[in-house]
């Protein structure tokens, strides 16, 4: 059901986006905030989703859910490293820069990239078993604190150089704008929870074989 | 010139997906591999 509702999203945005929209006359390279913001929104979802399940690792000592959380996470860096490379793109178009160190936002959504990449070298470096999955999970809730920071950030920077759609009165478009942003939403969404249960089959289905290797061994 | 940098934005996007379906694809393949080897030792254990 998930991959098909994602390709008709998918489809319906790009076409909304190229055919419907009408172009930004200051910034023709707006088009890309269509896909840009919506990714952005999707990692934080995904780190969201991922603390989430860390949180029922430490609460409830569901270890089920250990696994539930370093997919999310995983699928969260995927959509960070995308949300980097589009706005780096959109920003080269826009102010002439591939990357500014001086806006507080650009740095403090690669600084929690970056910390959600460690928190894999941390994974790895632990054997399976329940220790990895609480120092996972501690880490997992420790960097969703950052996720309110990064989003706020682009609200209480100083240097404005990053534009604020969504503000207090509401989202600063047009209505086709704002009905293809959603769309577009909506479809990176989808992906998200497409990928997420396939990765997450496939891990339950790896480890059902190992267990089945080793009894039989 | 914009042009090429959404055209890119959305490119990369695009790849992205493509690299992760194909990676997910072949970790299937695999793991389809090793199911189809363990049916075999059962059946082989009789």
């Amino acid at each position: 059901m998930l991959p098909p509702l994602a390709v008709v999203l998918f489809a319906t945005a790009i076409s909304l986006i190229f055919f419907w929209v009408p172009e930004d006359a200051e910034d023709p390279a707006q088009r890309i905030f269509y896909f840009h913001v919506p990714i952005a929104l999707t990692s934080y979802a995904c780190f969201g989703w991922g603390a989430w399940k860390a949180l029922r690792v430490l609460w409830k000592r569901d270890h089920r859910a250990d696994v539930e959380s370093y997919v999310a996470i995983h699928q969260g860096t995927i959509f960070g490293a995308l949300t980097l490379v589009t706005g780096s793109l959109w920003a080269r178009a826009t102010w002439g820069h591939w990357w500014l160190w001086s806006s507080r936002q650009l740095v403090l959504f690669l600084v929690l990239f970056l910390f959600y990449c460690a928190y894999f070298m941390l994974r790895f470096s632990v054997e399976p078993g329940p220790r990895r999955a609480n120092l996972s999970a501690v880490y997992a809730l420790f960097g969703v604190v950052l996720t309110p920071v990064s989003f706020l950030a682009i609200r209480l920077a100083e240097d404005f150089i990053h534009p604020t759609v969504f503000t207090r009165d509401g989202p600063q478009m047009t209505g086709s704008m704002f009905a293809a942003f959603c769309v577009s939403l909506a479809a990176m969404l989808t992906l998200f929870a497409t990928f997420y249960s396939i990765e997450l089959a496939g891990k339950r289905i790896d480890a059902q074989i190992r267990e089945l290797r080793e009894a039989l061994s | 010139m914009s042009e090429k940098y959404v055209a890119a934005a959305y490119l990369v996007v695009f790849v992205a997906v493509l690299a992760y379906v194909v990676i997910i694809g072949t970790k299937l393949a695999r793991l389809e591999a090793a199911l189809a080897e363990l049916v075999e030792r059962v059946r082989a254990r009789g």
